[in-house]
């Protein structure tokens, strides 16, 4: 889960982390009392899970409190990058001398944690990263010892951070590591870490990426979550604990196993492309939708539910191999959900079936013999046929 | 010879005595595997019935492997402790725990994966389905009656994707099948079944079964390259997953220009290796190339 910049920077606060934080406002009028109270200048920064606020105008400086108002004005329902903005941050304005990058994240490739830190923050790392290589150190952090004081002085020399704020960049980089670990997160990235005014180093920006496998532990992270963000059909989805992520297309998915699924999609998508002409791009698929083991009737019309209420789709391609969900459960769940659904389920639905008991899972589909369900045995024919139908419907429109 | 798993694989079950443990050691057992125990603390010194057979229970991996001569752990404890569990099996130095367990925190796979380094145990998974040397043994979830015991070595991310595979091939068969799993930090990669299966006499060519996130099908190409004169076929999944959403594993996701389909398949086709647009496509590709072509 992503978090937006206050939630991060409370993160940080949390665990000692100092950090240039005011309040949040959904409305122009809550700004300007935030901008009041905190006095002087303040910055009024939209909240948006995604890179390039500044450059979209989703940052403004305001001199007075009804500067922060006419700011809030501006920035509240700003389209950027296809994120709305929901909410603004207000700060406190700061005097910026010098402007750093820290960050700690997983290193997949090396199967370790990463620690990344330069002199010359404020602008987009990947920029950084291309134009001044050497501008950025990158240190491996072990799982076991973290960073201590030892590893943040590394890492501070690494980065050729001057001796005037070494003390003080090693200590929020030990903050910032107790802040990654507590919080069970994947990426803490603070930039800039800056030097102001007083000599202080604080940190003005936030960005925290937190492992959705750890909330068994983390109970705080159920209340950080967007709800305006989701979209409604993939909420939903979360509510019945569905591992679905909508697309935009026209046959509609449901599998077992992240991979299968992954896999059923492309093949859905190079079965679909034979349909694209001067009108579209063809047929495609509509969602991802792993049900893993769930061969029960109400998984199943949940499952069905979900991706039926997407008024794009035109057929369903259900791709089951049986491991240790066998053929049988899952038909006998189709055929349940179909019975649950009753006239909601009005698409045609494509059903390939295969492994643990498969001859008694097709045979229960057979004798079942509802009209909308068509049995094809290959997991190709299948989704061929999936989209034939999904074109089909359209043209008939 | 199979990799990492043969007819000499002796198989304790960590977390035996949970519903899923039980079930799982059931189907190991029916599938002709040696499973000679089972690891639970609070359960040491009773017995587990199966249908063919009662099995021990120990109270740690380190009595099992006394008792048992165990040399293969394979793991069922809920993401909450599976840390302890794969730290207890690293201590005891069993050559091989396979971690089924999906859901575990990123930050506990860290740990044990450090604690792992320059020590005896070989981890597979987490997240996966475990591996399968049929005719030989089965470590794991992988269904026994899909395919044979033939020349054709897997390694694969995904769980039934794995199976689909196994499926297209059945007919030519597997010396082993490898269930490395979908998570961000897994103990055994493409590379290390990659050369397992380069060194390995019983495998004659090999298919390995990729998706979207991380940049391990593009080092496994490279290492194909320099390393291995046997023939890859490749599969990747995730050609149509959109930037920025995971797809089910929590590997699986695109951030920006890395971890994509299509970065993938170009950089293992750069190194020889065949890349099938379907799964059907690539079992024909590897037909093709067994047959001579």
């Amino acid at each position: 889960m992503d978090l937006f910049e206050y939630q991060a920077k409370r993160l940080f606060q949390k665990y000692g982390v100092p950090v240039s934080l005011g309040d949040v406002a959904t409305t122009p009028e809550q700004a300007k009392a935030i901008a009041e109270r905190l006095g002087g200048v303040t910055v009024v920064k939209a909240q948006v899970k995604i890179g390039g606020r500044g450059k979209a105008g989703g940052v403004k400086v305001a001199k007075r409190p009804e500067d922060a108002a006419e700011a809030a004005t501006q920035i509240l329902g700003m389209d950027i990058k296809g994120h709305t903005v929901h909410r603004v941050l207000v700060d406190p304005g700061a005097a910026i001398e010098e402007e750093y990058y820290v960050s700690y994240l997983l290193d997949r490739a090396n199967r370790t944690f990463l620690a990344m830190a330069s002199y010359e923050g404020g602008m987009e790392i990947e920029q950084l990263a291309v134009e001044r290589p050497d501008a950025l150190a990158k240190v491996p952090v072990d799982a076991i010892v973290g960073v201590d004081e030892a590893k943040a002085r590394e890492i501070v020399q690494a980065a050729r951070f001057p001796a005037e704020v070494a003390d003080k960049v090693a200590a929020v980089l030990v903050k910032l590591w107790e802040a990654f670990v507590g919080s069970d997160a994947t990426l803490v990235e603070v930039n800039p870490l800056a030097k102001v005014a007083s000599g202080e180093v604080i940190a003005l920006d936030g960005k925290v990426t937190l492992d959705d496998n750890a909330n068994f532990r983390q109970p705080g992270n159920a209340e950080l979550v967007d709800v305006e963000a989701a979209d409604p059909l993939e909420q939903k989805a979360k509510e019945k604990h569905l591992n679905y992520v909508k697309l935009d297309g026209e046959v509609g998915i449901i599998g077992n196993g992240a991979g299968l699924v992954m896999s059923t999609l492309d093949v859905v998508a190079y079965a679909g492309e034979k349909y694209a002409n001067g009108s579209g791009p063809g047929v495609r698929p509509a969602n991802f939708l792993d049900i893993g083991g769930g061969a029960s009737a109400e998984v199943m019309a949940d499952g069905l539910d979900i991706i039926l209420n997407d008024p794009s789709v035109r057929s369903v391609f259900v791709n089951v191999f049986g491991g240790i969900t066998s053929c049988d459960a899952v038909a006998d769940g189709i055929v349940g959900a179909l019975q649950l659904l009753g006239d909601e389920a009005s698409k045609p639905l494509v059903v390939r079936l295969d492994g643990n008991n498969v001859v008694e899972g097709r045979r229960i589909l057979t004798e079942a013999g509802h009209p909308l369900v068509t049995l094809v045995d290959t997991m190709d024919a299948a989704a061929a046929k999936a989209a034939e139908l999904a074109a089909t419907a359209a043209a008939a429109d | 010879m199979a990799i990492f798993l043969d007819e000499n694989s002796k198989i304790i079950v960590q977390g035996m005595t949970g519903s899923e443990g039980m079930k799982h050691t059931a189907r190991m057992l029916s599938s002709g595997a040696d499973v000679v125990g089972g690891v639970n603390a609070r359960k040491a010194g009773t017995k587990a019935d199966f249908a063919s057979t009662s099995l021990p229970v120990f109270g740690s991996v380190a009595e099992a492997m006394s008792e048992t001569g165990a040399n293969v752990a394979v793991g069922f404890v809920p993401p909450a402790f599976t840390k302890d569990s794969v730290i207890e099996a690293i201590d005891a130095e069993i050559p091989l725990a396979v971690v089924i367990t999906e859901g575990i925190a990123v930050h506990d796979t860290a740990v044990f994966w450090a604690y792992a380094q320059g020590k005896k145990t070989r981890i597979v998974g987490p997240n996966c389905p475990g591996l399968i040397s049929p005719g030989k043994s089965n470590a794991g979830i992988i269904p026994a009656d899909i395919t044979k015991a033939g020349r054709i070595g897997l390694v694969s991310k995904s769980g039934t994707l794995t199976y689909q595979m196994m499926f297209e091939l059945r007919d030519l068969g597997f010396s082993t099948c490898v269930g490395i799993g979908g998570d961000p930090i897994i103990g055994t990669t493409h590379i290390d079944c990659l050369e397992a299966f380069q060194n390995d006499p019983e495998t004659d060519a090999i298919v390995m079964i990729g998706e979207i996130g991380g940049d391990a099908e593009e080092r496994a190409a490279a290492y194909v390259k320099a390393n291995v004169t046997k023939p890859v076929v490749g599969y990747v999944a995730g050609f149509t997953a959109p930037e920025g959403k995971t797809m089910g594993h929590a590997g699986a996701i695109v951030s920006g220009s890395s971890g994509t389909a299509q970065a993938k398949k170009e950089a293992l086709e750069a190194a020889g290796v065949r890349v099938g647009k379907t799964p059907s496509a690539t079992a024909q590709l590897m037909r093709e190339i067994l047959a001579g072509g």
